[in-house]
């Protein structure tokens, strides 16, 4: 969810220059220092500082760096799983959405929504039962490990790839606004901090992170909200007729508006969020760091419950900046009339509108401190790709102590956070709007299909799902370069080779037609073996016999 | 795990009635959501006039149906989630101690 904004911008380049064209995050000024925000980030950073200390003392095996030894509540679950969806660009992008296109951009928060009771229902048990550190033990589970390992590894490594980029340049361009420093200044904050989170508090430090922000995200935007409607005396029919009374556009802004001129892309991208969340690396570990399945279906019941309601929150938000930010000419520039800072800052100058400097800053800080989560818990997931995937997995084929791994673990940590700075830097000037929405098609297209069929479709072979798996991820990727997004945007070409910016609506299906036809015509020796473990490892996935428990390390 | 272990929980009788209820249970849960999440994106593609007929005053419809399907989703987490930590986990507590 995080980069919500580049997902939005993907959309909105494709229907309409509604928004995010020019004047989105790439279009920032140096903001003036803020002291109250400076010195509030500085007080999380040393708090979370403090816990990654406490984390590393009690991190001293690969299971306690890669799901902090299976010993984390529901509860502390389910908000470390919303933290991970709410992202600043989702909390300053969906309310700058609303705040400039009204009813829309409740579309998209719905979007984000509905993928959750489809993995708690089809997919949280099995993935308990039958995995222990990453999703890629339960797609390899009867198969050959060394082809699926590696796809879920290239599925788990793009997706990763692709959301930390577009994390990073929207966290320079965000904190180069909020707090000016330097650019590059930022990139190096956010790198060395997310380094030090992951490599020596491992899950267990970047967890608390999560959930000290998710606390801090939550109370901070509750109270913006709680004063507006103390502004409108609770009066919310009053509230919403002054948002049409001063909005530009009038009663428009209450209705389902453009954003769907083109059903094929809405339908897409609706396929990608909504199938998307079920393929997440980063959110399918959280899975493996509580004790038993009964703590892992709280802890999503958790996470959509905050989640909606901060969806809710941010609804109001915008709507609150249309009656008290856009009203007033402090936060408006008094030449072009556009939002003082770019398209994003409804959010902050709300905060300043109803709290004063002191709410602004504390938002300010929030929102660095998000960045600074949703980035650690990426760079953990494809950390753990390489360290249990493809060198405990493949390279060694099980036999590594777990020391071992997790060493290798984190030196990858230390290379992933290095190339993050490096690919932060050199992506500041590009468009790099269409990254999530890849992601998500990827998640969707690759992670996804081969995750379901491999619990549900007995006739599932290593042939089958490897080719149907990269397939999906090639599709994805290829439509997505020759798509408007792209191919026009980015490469600056005239006509796209592509009509379509969103792939998931042909990507998935056409992975789960490769799987199912080059798995129905294997005859290989292989194949036989796929057929015969299913069994096992259905008793298994469903009852959790023989497997050893995420939390018995 | 054993050949026969496998066989021996496949044909318990409590696994039977876990596997059947919960599938069930599971696809139900799931072709909800998608059915309710595409009705409602159908809809804002091509009955968006529907959608905007004022209902309270500035108020359209498209804001109880949105707030809706954003709610039937927390609600729908929480019937499987309520079922899979009751019924189903005794049953599977049942299979398993029955396998060891």
């Amino acid at each position: 969810m995080r980069s919500l904004l580049a997902v939005i911008a993907t959309l909105f380049l494709t229907v309409g220059p509604a928004f995010a064209e020019g004047e989105g995050i790439a279009a920032t000024t140096k903001q003036t220092t803020n002291p109250i925000a400076i010195s509030m980030f500085v007080a999380f950073v040393v708090i979370t500082l403090i816990i990654t200390y406490w984390a590393a003392t009690r991190t001293r095996s690969a299971s306690d760096f890669y799901t902090a030894g299976g010993g984390i509540s529901g509860f502390q679950n389910g908000l470390a799983i919303a933290g991970d969806y709410m992202s600043a660009a989702s909390f300053l992008g969906i309310s700058a959405l609303v705040a400039t296109n009204g009813f829309d951009g409740l579309i998209y928060s719905i979007g984000f929504l509905v993928g959750w009771p489809i993995l708690v229902s089809l997919m949280a048990e099995r993935l308990r039962n039958l995995g222990r550190f990453t999703f890629a033990d339960v797609i390899s589970y009867r198969f050959a490990q060394t082809p699926l390992r590696l796809l879920a590894a290239c599925g788990t490594l793009v997706v990763v790839a692709f959301y930390l980029i577009a994390q990073m340049v929207g966290a320079g361009q965000l904190i180069k606004l909020l707090f000016g420093i330097d650019y590059i200044y930022a990139e190096i904050i956010v790198g060395v901090l997310m380094i030090c989170y992951v490599m020596f508090g491992g899950m267990l430090a970047t967890t608390w992170v999560q959930i000290i922000k998710a606390c801090l995200l939550l109370s901070g935007a509750s109270l913006m909200c709680l004063l507006v409607l103390i502004h409108f005396n609770f009066d919310i029919l009053g509230f919403f007729t002054e948002a049409v009374r001063v909005s530009p556009k009038h009663q428009a802004v209450m209705n389902p508006g453009g954003f769907v001129a083109n059903p094929v892309e809405t339908i897409s991208l609706g396929i990608a969020l909504m199938f998307g969340t079920a393929g997440l690396p980063h959110i399918l570990m959280r899975f493996f760091t509580v004790s038993n399945a009964k703590e892992a279906r709280k802890s999503i019941f958790y996470a959509t419950g905050f989640v909606g309601y901060f969806y809710i929150l941010t609804f109001i938000i915008g709507f609150g900046a249309i009656t008290l930010v856009y009203t007033n000419p402090d936060y408006l520039d008094p030449v072009t009339k556009a939002l003082k800072g770019g398209a994003n800052m409804p959010a902050i100058w709300l905060a300043d509108a109803v709290g004063g400097s002191y709410l602004q800053g504390f938002i300010a800080a929030v929102a660095f401190a998000t960045i600074l989560a949703v980035v650690s818990g990426l760079t953990l997931a494809g950390a753990s790709a390489i360290s249990h995937d493809i060198y405990a997995s493949v390279l060694r084929h099980g036999n590594v102590d777990q020391k071992t791994e997790m060493q290798v673990s984190k030196v990858t940590t230390l290379f992933i956070g290095a190339a993050a700075i490096g690919l932060g830097i050199a992506f500041e000037t590009q468009n790099v709007a269409f990254m999530v929405g890849l992601a998500f098609a990827i998640a969707a297209s690759s992670n996804f299909p081969i995750l379901l069929l491999s619990v549900i479709w007995p006739k599932l072979t290593t042939r089958g799902a490897t080719i149907g798996g990269f397939v999906g991820l090639l599709t994805a990727l290829t439509l997505t370069i020759l798509s408007p997004a792209v191919w026009v945007v980015v490469l600056g070409n005239k006509a796209p080779v592509w009509p379509y910016s969103n792939p998931a609506l042909f990507s998935m299906p056409l992975a789960f037609v490769c799987c199912w036809f080059f798995s129905i015509t294997d005859s290989s020796k292989r194949g036989v073996i796929d057929l015969d473990g299913f069994d096992a490892q259905y008793v298994r996935s469903q009852t959790g016999i023989g497997a050893a428990g995420a939390s018995g390390h | 795990m054993a050949a026969d272990l496998v066989s021996r929980v496949k044909t318990d009788p409590n696994f039977i009635e876990l596997e059947a209820k919960r599938g069930a249970f599971g696809w139900t849960i799931a072709i909800s959501m998608v059915v309710i999440y595409f009705a409602f994106i159908f809809m804002v593609a091509f009955f968006k006039d529907a959608l905007s007929v004022q209902v309270y005053g500035v108020i359209t419809l498209a804001f109880p149906l949105g707030i809706l399907v954003l709610f039937s989703a927390f609600v729908l987490v929480g019937i499987y989630v309520v079922r899979a930590n009751g019924e189903f986990d005794d049953l599977t507590k049942k299979i398993v101690e029955k396998a060891r």
